[in-house]
């Protein structure tokens, strides 16, 4: 059934493989490649010689999908590339869009996506550390971090009527403003995930195991993460404070007091300390957010943007009209082409879009983040021991959907 | 139970499917094939809120060998059908398939040259879960109809053989 | 108003720079596929554009050159943004490597083979990346139809 084909072969000279070496296969089911990815490994005994990293088993063909509906449709799929942290892919293609059109959403709207950016920040990096200390034995801690990100789905699910997809930015605002008692709800959640922070902060960070399996381990060299176009954790464990958040401010981020926490070693226990450090400063912009919320709409005023509210549909035959078209058409973005590029859970998430001035994109791309760091896997996992890929993998927080798209 | 105390040293009689199936249908080895966004909620579901090890399934085995339930969890694409394929004939029988989203039910809302449209083209399916992802309740009430179906089943049932 | 960025391209490249715009405020060159690995060795070395930020390509079909490959540069010692095109034909669809200067074009370059079938010359290591082996054509290319399957393995029914 499979026709090998010369150009697409890796050349696995097996010739080569004298001094005891040999090839192992990882995954692509395999329980530390959480998603799918496969790993040929040339091992020289415990030791990783070479080594190969395979992708592309999750590929859904989001780009090509998208090129066939509208603007507004692509929201959903927008979800599932970094389903760990979709809001901020939400608020990202939503910028960009926006950004192609040349309008600015209301200031509500801009404070409501950087506090769901931030909610959204909170659970990737409680999903990473989790998974990554499950991985390396220690269980509590993922039950105390994922019951934090439980609390933060609920607060989620209030907000936009769902846990894990959303879909809940629309080109032009939102799908739904706050519930009424937000703030309190955010205050009782952050006292719980705090709690759960500083509990797992005491069972890891100066835990002799995990800190030994972590500490010097896949480590990258500031020259080299810039090769590799590394850019969140991954590049700021290193010591580069790079961050679009402060660098290239989108929305209101300019507003907040918060820091960009740095290593200095770029391993996998600064990537580990960057991560915890950052949702610390992600509740601090939430809560300075809900603290300066402004009144006021959350859409775009134009109908020809966003859909206008039900009862002026049914009242009103210039947003009936707007109503149908933007339905059956889409927005439609003039002819041009745009870059917007936001602080992704792993670093920079660039949407890349080109319109040719009908209702659906003519060129959708996203520059995923964990592509450039899984494509330095093979560097960081490089002389290392076998086991310590798992701590290596789990720490650069590879997420299949926006890997492969 | 407080039976043993009543029953002393005597015996009870039962059916053998009953016997049997009570015993199966309460302690399922999973295989969790997570591809996707559904193996978020297949986390939660995992952890101490929603706690699927209540039904007797909380034990993940990473050898098909080991595993009694493959729970395919996210979209399949025609990549990754092979392995699929692969880690289901590597399982004993008896052995049981759920379909956990509608990626894996259907493809989902990816109908394109990539993904497999439902991995009942690929292999048997025993129970569906729809949604994208699936809430936690909706899991553990899938759970709890494959343990239905698990107990209707028969020691002659020709797959056994 | 004129942009120091491109005013500095155009007079670098005179011959190459095919046109510059900056629509929505990002800058952009369009030049030659010739002058890219040169183009890019300039942006990195003299400009200071540390960061290759993304590379892919599009597909114009109708339209001939048929694809453009786009890159984005960053400059995080300036916090700057630059983005270079080049239209590629698709009857001779090869361009320069870029993996020579930034060891992370590999993947890059690697999937815009794999989607549009540009070949980079003196790439390392060109083969598919999410494909597979065996797969027909390039699914990202205009002329590729959306819903085409190629499966590995016979689908039961």
């Amino acid at each position: 059934m499979e026709k090998k084909n010369a150009e697409t072969q890796k050349n696995w000279n097996l010739e080569t493989l004298e001094d005891g070496r040999m090839v192992l296969n990882m995954g692509p089911s395999h329980p530390a490649m959480h998603g799918i990815v496969r790993v040929l490994l040339t091992v020289q005994g415990e030791r990783v010689a070479d080594s190969d990293v395979e992708i592309g088993y999750l590929h859904r063909g989001f780009e090509k999908t998208c090129e066939n509906i509208t603007y507004n449709q692509c929201v959903p799929y927008t979800d599932r590339l970094n389903y760990v942290s979709p809001l901020i892919n939400n608020v990202g293609y939503a910028l960009a869009v926006e950004k192609l059109m040349g309008i600015e959403t209301p200031a509500r709207c801009q404070y409501i996506r950087v506090i769901m950016s931030e909610l959204s920040r909170l659970t990737d990096h409680l999903t990473c550390i989790g998974a990554n200390a499950m991985e390396l034995a220690a269980f509590t801690v993922y039950f105390y971090l994922i019951n934090a990100r439980e609390e933060i789905y609920r607060l989620t699910d209030a907000v936009a009527g769902g846990r894990v997809t959303p879909a809940y930015t629309r080109v032009g605002g939102l799908t739904r403003d706050l519930p009424p008692d937000f703030a309190r709800m955010t205050a009782e959640v952050f006292k719980k995930v705090r709690k759960n922070l500083s509990d797992a902060d005491k069972l890891l960070t100066r835990n002799r195991i995990f800190y030994d399996r972590l500490h010097n381990v896949g480590n990258i060299s500031k020259e080299d993460a810039i090769a590799f176009s590394f850019t969140g954790p991954a590049l700021r464990s290193t010591g580069i404070p790079l961050d679009v958040r402060k660098a290239t401010p989108y929305l209101v981020y300019d507003r907040f007091d918060f820091d960009i926490p740095v290593g200095s070693n770029g391993d996998n226990y600064d990537r580990y300390l960057v991560r915890l450090e950052e949702m610390k400063q992600s509740m601090r912009i939430v809560e300075q957010a809900l603290a300066q919320l402004p009144g006021g709409p959350i859409n775009h005023p134009d109908f020809n943007v966003i859909l206008p509210p039900k009862e002026e549909v049914a009242g009103n035959i210039e947003a009936l009209m707007a109503h149908f078209k933007l339905t059956f058409e889409g927005v439609k973005p003039p002819k041009g082409e745009v870059y917007q590029a936001v602080e992704g859970g792993n670093g920079e998430l660039g949407f890349y879009i080109v319109s040719d001035g009908t209702g659906s994109p003519w060129r959708l791309r996203v520059r995923p983040p964990c592509f450039a760091l899984t494509g330095g896997l093979s560097q960081m996992i490089k002389g290392g021991y076998i086991a310590d890929i798992v701590s290596t993998f789990g720490q650069i927080n590879m997420i299949g959907g926006e890997l492969e798209r | 139970m407080g039976l043993e105390t009543v029953f002393g040293h005597s015996f009870l009689t039962t059916r053998l499917d009953e016997a049997v199936n009570w015993g199966r249908k309460y302690s399922f080895f999973q295989y969790p094939f997570v591809t996707a966004c559904c193996g978020m909620e297949y986390m939660s579901v995992f952890a101490s809120a929603y706690d699927i090890a209540r039904f007797g399934a909380e034990y993940p085995r990473f050898s098909p060998r080991q595993a009694d339930v493959l729970f395919v969890v996210g979209t399949v694409n025609e990549k990754l059908a092979p392995v699929l394929k692969r880690v289901y004939d590597q399982m004993c029988e008896p052995k049981w398939v759920v379909s956990f989203g509608v990626c894996a039910t259907s493809g989902g809302f990816y109908d394109n040259y990539a993904t497999v449209q439902g991995i009942d083209k690929i292999i048997p399916v025993d129970i569906y879960i729809p949604g994208c992802p699936p809430r936690p309740e909706a899991i553990l009430d899938a759970l709890i109809k494959l343990q239905e179906k698990v107990s209707r089943e028969s020691v002659l049932d020709r797959k056994y053989k | 108003m004129t942009n120091y960025l491109l005013e500095t391209f155009k007079a670098k490249f005179p011959d190459d720079v095919l046109d510059t715009h900056a629509f929505r405020g990002d800058e952009t060159v369009i030049l030659k596929k010739e002058a890219l690995l040169k183009a890019a060795a300039f942006l990195k070395d003299e400009l200071g554009f540390d960061f290759l930020m993304d590379l892919t390509a599009a597909d114009y079909l109708p339209r001939e050159p048929r694809f453009e490959l786009v890159c984005h540069f960053y400059s995080s010692k300036n916090n700057y943004r630059l983005r270079l095109k080049c239209p590629v034909a698709g009857t001779d669809a090869r361009v320069a490597s870029l993996t020579s200067l930034w060891t992370g074009a590999n993947w890059f370059e690697r999937e815009a083979y794999d989607m549009y079938g540009i070949k980079f010359e003196g790439h390392p290591d060109l083969r598919r990346i999410l494909m597979y082996d065996g797969f027909e054509g390039h699914p990202l290319r205009k002329d590729y139809p959306l819903k085409k399957r190629q499966p590995r393995i016979p689908h039961r029914e």
